[in-house]
């Protein structure tokens, strides 16, 4: 099963997200942000991919801003 | 400590706090201790999720709908110095009014040094403020209005609804001194049109000392708020520029995470008892103070005298008693601790009529009792009636 990341401006956002997304009882990890996407100092949230969708789509019903989804294959 | 003692200087700093508090602290210091928002490993993300539970009882406290807008920092008045000094500028006029905190009036001395207008409105003796003298201040540049919620000297409650009002028709900012009533009065930054909410975390809140805050409102546009320090947040590392977004703009270096943690549990108690039954049993604690107080010959109280009217904070003398030596008296053969002087707001006891002796200030919090303020009552009594 591929992965997925999403990146936020910051801690308070990715800590958010979390939150929102694990309430919908979705599986979700909050991993540090891999080198080659960015050189934040943070946290991203690792999803599986097939989510894609339903994770952005609540996230955006929330109004949490995110910097950038990325597949990690 | 042996000997059983009375805490009356809640206005100071609470004491003591709900045993949740101490356990929260203790448990991040030995379980958790990571460096929130700096690095990726569990325990830096369970320290990142203490502050952003915070955050969050924070906003839920105040009706702040989006908990990134709330800036943790040091106490009350370094939330009050983000907010003058990030938004006024050479030029601008600011309201405020004659029962302010130095935390408020020094910072503002100090912008009015630098070009920022100043008037300052004059309440009545009894501390209250009348809501027209704020509008008949109001001139073309008038950048803000910042006004404490209550006198940190009489207690005395400020309207915020009617300026909160007057501020919005007007487009004008309005900031709101929370540091003696965040906890105990019920404060909706909607409902009170409040655009900018200093807390601190010590008092009322039930946090440890070294946490507060500040609320930036929807209607303060973050480009144009400077902050007080620039530095590392965890985020944007790439960059050697400041974030431009909130919370990160105005909160740079480590945290004091482990107040933070402490601070939640202060916020889970509040949240839980609720506002309400807090307010009603100060009400009822300062009432009986204000009653017994009254009927202490040679006792002369200040501020509203209406327990309604106030916070459960008030200031008395006793007459022929300096306030010092009475304080002193009440510690040393009572136990009972009060807080004597000037307060930090110099100008209030100007208004009030005790500058430069000052008064005797007695401040309660939610975990004071009948019997304890029963007992106040019955020394200070005794001390009336024996003479200085």
């Amino acid at each position: 099963m591929s992965l997925g990341v999403v990146l936020f401006a910051s801690t308070h956002f990715a800590i958010r997200a979390e939150k929102l997304v694990k309430e919908k009882g979705f599986v979700v990890k909050l991993i540090p942000v891999p080198r080659h996407l960015s050189s934040d100092c943070g946290v991203c949230l690792r999803f599986s991919w097939d989510l894609k969708s339903k994770i952005e789509e609540t996230l955006n019903h929330a109004g949490v801003q995110m910097e950038g989804i990325h597949c990690l294959d | 400590m042996g000997e059983k003692i009375i805490y009356l200087d809640n206005a100071a700093t609470s004491h003591p706090k709900p045993e949740a508090v101490v356990q929260a602290m203790t448990a991040f210091m030995r379980e958790v201790g990571g460096n929130p928002g700096r690095s990726g490993h569990r325990l830096s993300i369970e320290a990142g999720r203490i502050v952003f539970e915070a955050r969050e009882r924070i906003a839920a406290l105040f009706g702040v709908g989006d908990s990134s807008r709330v800036i943790f920092g040091q106490n009350a008045t370094e939330a009050i110095n983000l907010g003058l000094k990030g938004l006024l500028r050479k030029g601008d006029h600011v309201i405020t009014s004659s029962m302010e905190h130095n935390s408020v009036m020094r910072p503002l001395r100090a912008l009015e040094r630098e070009g920022v207008a100043l008037t300052v409105v004059r309440c009545s003796r009894e501390g209250f403020l009348d809501p027209g003298e704020i509008g008949r201040a109001i001139r073309k540049n008038s950048r803000m209005v910042v006004l404490t919620h209550a006198s940190n000297v009489v207690g005395t409650l400020l309207p915020l609804e009617p300026i909160g009002e007057m501020c919005r028709r007007q487009g004008i900012l309005f900031m709101v001194d929370a540091a003696q009533t965040a906890g105990v009065m019920s404060i909706d930054v909607e409902r009170e049109k409040i655009d900018l909410l200093a807390f601190t975390g010590h008092k009322a809140l039930f946090g440890p000392q070294g946490t507060g805050g500040l609320v930036i409102g929807r209607r303060v546009d973050e480009k144009t708020l400077q902050p007080l320090k620039r530095g590392g947040t965890g985020s944007r590392s790439e960059f050697e520029e400041q974030p431009d977004f909130l919370p990160d703009l105005c909160e740079s270096g480590t945290p004091n995470t482990v107040g933070l943690a402490g601070l939640r549990a202060g916020l889970d108690f509040i949240l839980e008892v609720g506002i309400e039954k807090i307010r009603d049993h100060e009400r009822k604690l300062t009432s009986r103070l204000i009653q017994g107080l009254l009927r202490i010959s040679g006792a002369i109280v200040y501020g509203s005298g209406e327990a309604e009217k106030q916070c459960a904070t008030l200031s008395f003398n006793l007459k022929n008693w300096t306030p010092s030596d009475l304080s002193f008296r009440l510690d040393e053969e009572f136990g009972i601790l009060t807080r004597v002087g000037l307060h930090c707001a110099p100008l209030a006891h100007k208004t009030v009529g005790t500058f430069p002796e000052g008064t005797v200030r007695v401040s309660m919090s939610y975990l004071n009792t009948e019997e304890e303020v029963e007992q106040t009552l019955k020394a200070i009594k005794t001390l009336a009636r024996k003479g200085a």
